[in-house]
């Protein structure tokens, strides 16, 4: 069975007053039906712009697109206007992160909903309003019927996401793109979206892209974990390759840095020293090299390919370390050794002598 | 941890209600906000209080309060046993000396047109300290360096440092005049993971270093968990459990604590499975809280006397002060934590 949604090598890159923006650069994934994939990275890893780009909504006079986006079988990064509008909200819905810049707040949300449903169908009005208010049963808002009656700035954070994902669903879609669906929202809210999200996906068998900084959130949600760094995925994997075995030194500097509920609670944190490089002027040789407590002397120079950990495994990462060092430092820092007490290992494994970068900031 | 009893800071009954007008001219109080409503608790000197809680559940409103940035409706806050409410002038510059606060917000909270040299020199300027203009300039540049600031940015201006930065420059700000007490409003949420560590770090080693008590308010449990002794959880303006960081995070006794506890996703995709206690409906208005037990609309537990009678904030055993008539059980707690939680605290190898 041919995946869902399979984004070849693609490469987005903005041209601006300060210079050309490599805000994705050769990513590929795909999707699965009724399978979630999670994409986790920081501000301005890319995350945001690749979904973006998969509904056709990065296309501008500035912006260059390369690669390949397949769904059923046609290329949508070369698709034209009207089939996007075709696919947009139809095939493809997405949630955006912020619920209330999200809605419009002239217009009811009935309204909204009525509009998604008549730009994709012949539906009369009548029965677009009752599907409206179907729709929002469906996503848990009591008292739909009045409900449907009311705008925006009536409902609370959580219930206005709540309509998103109802106008998402509106016309049955087969991906569901969620970027950062929960970020806005308070925890226990948060755990009702998700919930929503999952009983939902098992109910209407939809795909689903969750992009999120959450590692918590991916966690619970995803089947399949691609964490992306300036602009590239940097690991790729199931959630539980990524999670009990991960590969690459930033899946562990963001496994370390985050306090969790399930650790002993004095452990110290392990943060990622420095900050995410800039996009017009890329660090040389491997992205991460700036920041990694393990680099060597030729991490400066080669940039590493996304390749399996090991023969035909599906877990990939983009890695110059040998994969014998990266279990065994993995291991150090799982039982609480600091990142600088594991750097022998990898001035062990090869004699070239790698002077250690002065971090911007130690903390 | 608790080395001494000594409370640096006692709060008493405290209330801040804000009032809803109505009309333009002739302006009438038809109701009023109760961000906070008659809150008590002690910070003990030398410890980290957290405060936890929902949007609009007053922990930013009771940080304000707290360094009077805001003057109560009714209660006091006593400041090593001396109340607030009445000082003003050098009284009230003396209590800012000792109790500084950082906002959430680095982006809003740093004066644009200011260099960070400026910036961080103001609270000697407003006290009349190091008046002598390389003298302020060597502190300030000292201080740079000790939040992990390169002291050459000096004269910089805001716009040119990153999130994380921008906290650090605040913390410096904060700490210029070697407060006794800090509170920190959501320092890290506005940060990117990868550099929330960094700043929850600096604030540590502060803290170890200069002996400051630490007020944290967040609304991120981990992050609680991480840096406090003790953690007070609010919902719409009451205190509803206060008790030692361990006991709260392995045995809440109000179901809102549990509940929180059990939505907070877990990193680790097998040892997060549980039962989840998912709350219905949203936190109600504060303008019209719930009566009696405000959380019983909510609560998986309410029955008779939830909604007739409020409850009282007491001990319900192993150091936990709870305001609930039906205290979760063991049992309850068991089923709906995950299963990691526990398993920590019995394995501190996890």
């Amino acid at each position: 069975m041919s995946p869902l949604l399979e984004v070849e090598d693609l490469r987005v890159t903005f041209q601006t007053e300060d210079g050309l923006v490599h805000a994705v650069d050769g990513i590929s994934y795909s999707v699965d039906i009724g399978k979630t994939l999670g994409i986790v990275g920081e501000s301005g890893s890319g995350k945001s712009v690749t979904s973006l780009t998969t509904l056709g909504l990065t296309r501008a006079r500035n912006t260059k697109i390369e690669g390949r986006i397949m769904w059923d079988g046609e290329d949508l990064t070369t698709a034209p206007e009207d089939k996007m509008r075709r696919v947009r909200g139809n095939d493809i819905a997405m949630i955006f992160q912020d619920p209330l810049s999200s809605l419009h707040p002239f217009y009811k949300v009935g309204w909204q909903l009525m509009e998604a449903m008549q730009t994709h169908r012949e539906i009369s009005k009548h029965a677009a309003h009752e599907r409206a208010a179907e729709l929002l049963e469906l996503v848990g808002i009591p008292d739909p019927r009045k409900r449907v009656n009311q705008y925006p700035h009536e409902f609370s954070g959580g219930m206005r996401q709540r309509v998103m994902i109802a106008m998402a669903l509106a016309n049955e879609p087969k991906l569901l793109i969620a970027d950062e669906p929960t970020t806005a929202l308070d925890v226990t809210v948060q755990a009702q979206i998700l919930a929503l999200l999952d009983d939902l996906q098992s109910r209407l068998g939809m795909a689903i892209i969750i992009i999120t900084h959450d590692l918590g959130v991916v966690a619970e949600t995803a089947d399949e974990i691609a964490v992306m760094y300036a602009g590239r995925i940097i690991e790729h994997g199931s959630t539980e390759q990524v999670f009990h075995a991960p590969q690459h030194p930033y899946t562990w500097g963001l496994l370390k840095s985050i306090p969790r509920l399930d650790t002993v609670r004095n452990e110290e944190l392990v943060p990622i020293s420095g900050r995410p490089p800039s996009l017009i002027h890329r660090p040389s040789g491997c992205f991460f090299h700036p920041r990694c407590p393990y680099v060597r002397e030729a991490h400066r120079r080669i940039d590493p390919k996304l390749e399996s950990v090991a023969a035909g495994e599906e877990h990939e990462v983009a890695c110059l370390l040998p994969p014998t060092v990266r279990s065994r430092i993995w291991n150090g820092l799982r039982s609480g050794a600091s990142p600088a007490s594991l750097r022998h290992l990898v001035t062990e494994e090869d004699q070239v002598a790698a002077q250690p970068l002065v971090g911007e900031v130690g903390e | 941890m608790t080395a001494t009893n000594n409370s640096i800071i006692e709060v008493r009954d405290l209330t801040k209600h804000f009032p809803i007008t109505q009309g333009i001219l002739f302006q009438r109080q038809i109701g009023a906000v109760k961000a906070v409503d008659g809150i008590s608790f002690d910070v003990k000197a030398g410890e980290t209080l957290g405060l936890v809680g929902e949007t609009g559940c007053g922990k930013s409103t009771t940080a304000r309060l707290l360094c009077r940035l805001m003057d109560p409706t009714s209660g006091a806050v006593l400041f090593e046993g001396e109340g607030i409410a009445r000082r003003k002038g050098a009284s009230l510059k003396a209590l800012h000396r000792e109790l500084q606060i950082i906002f959430q917000d680095p982006f809003s909270s740093l004066n644009p047109r200011k260099t960070v040299g400026s910036i961080i020199a103001e609270p000697f300027a407003i006290h009349g300290m190091y008046k002598g203009e390389g003298d302020r300039k060597k502190h300030v540049q000292d201080l740079m360096d000790r939040v992990g600031l390169n002291p050459e940015h000096y004269n910089r201006y805001p716009h040119e440092f990153s999130g994380g930065q921008r906290q650090r420059i605040g913390v410096a700000r904060a700490i210029a005049l070697e407060p006794r007490v800090l509170i920190a409003d959501e320092p890290v949420s506005a940060l990117d993971v990868s550099i929330q560590a960094q700043v929850l770090n600096l604030l540590k080693r502060l803290q170890r270093e200069m002996g400051l008590t630490l007020i944290f308010i967040s609304h991120d449990l981990s992050v609680v968990r991480h840096m406090c002794d003790r953690v007070a959880v609010m919902y719409l303006g009451k205190i509803v459990e206060l008790a030692p960081s361990e006991a709260l995070y392995h045995f809440p006794r109000h179901p809102y604590s549990g509940a929180l506890l059990s939505a907070v996703p877990v990193a680790d995709p097998t040892g997060g499975k549980r039962r989840r206690t998912i709350l219905t409906g949203d936190v109600p208005s504060p303008a019209n809280p719930p009566v009696a037990c405000r959380f019983h609309t909510r609560c998986p537990k309410a029955k008779e006397p939830c909604w007739t009678e409020e409850p009282l904030l007491e001990d319900k055993g192993s150091g936990s002060l709870a305001a609930c008539h039906f205290p979760l059980t063991e049992e309850e707690v068991a089923l709906q934590l995950p299963a990691a939680l526990t398993q920590a605290h019995a394995s501190p190898s996890a």
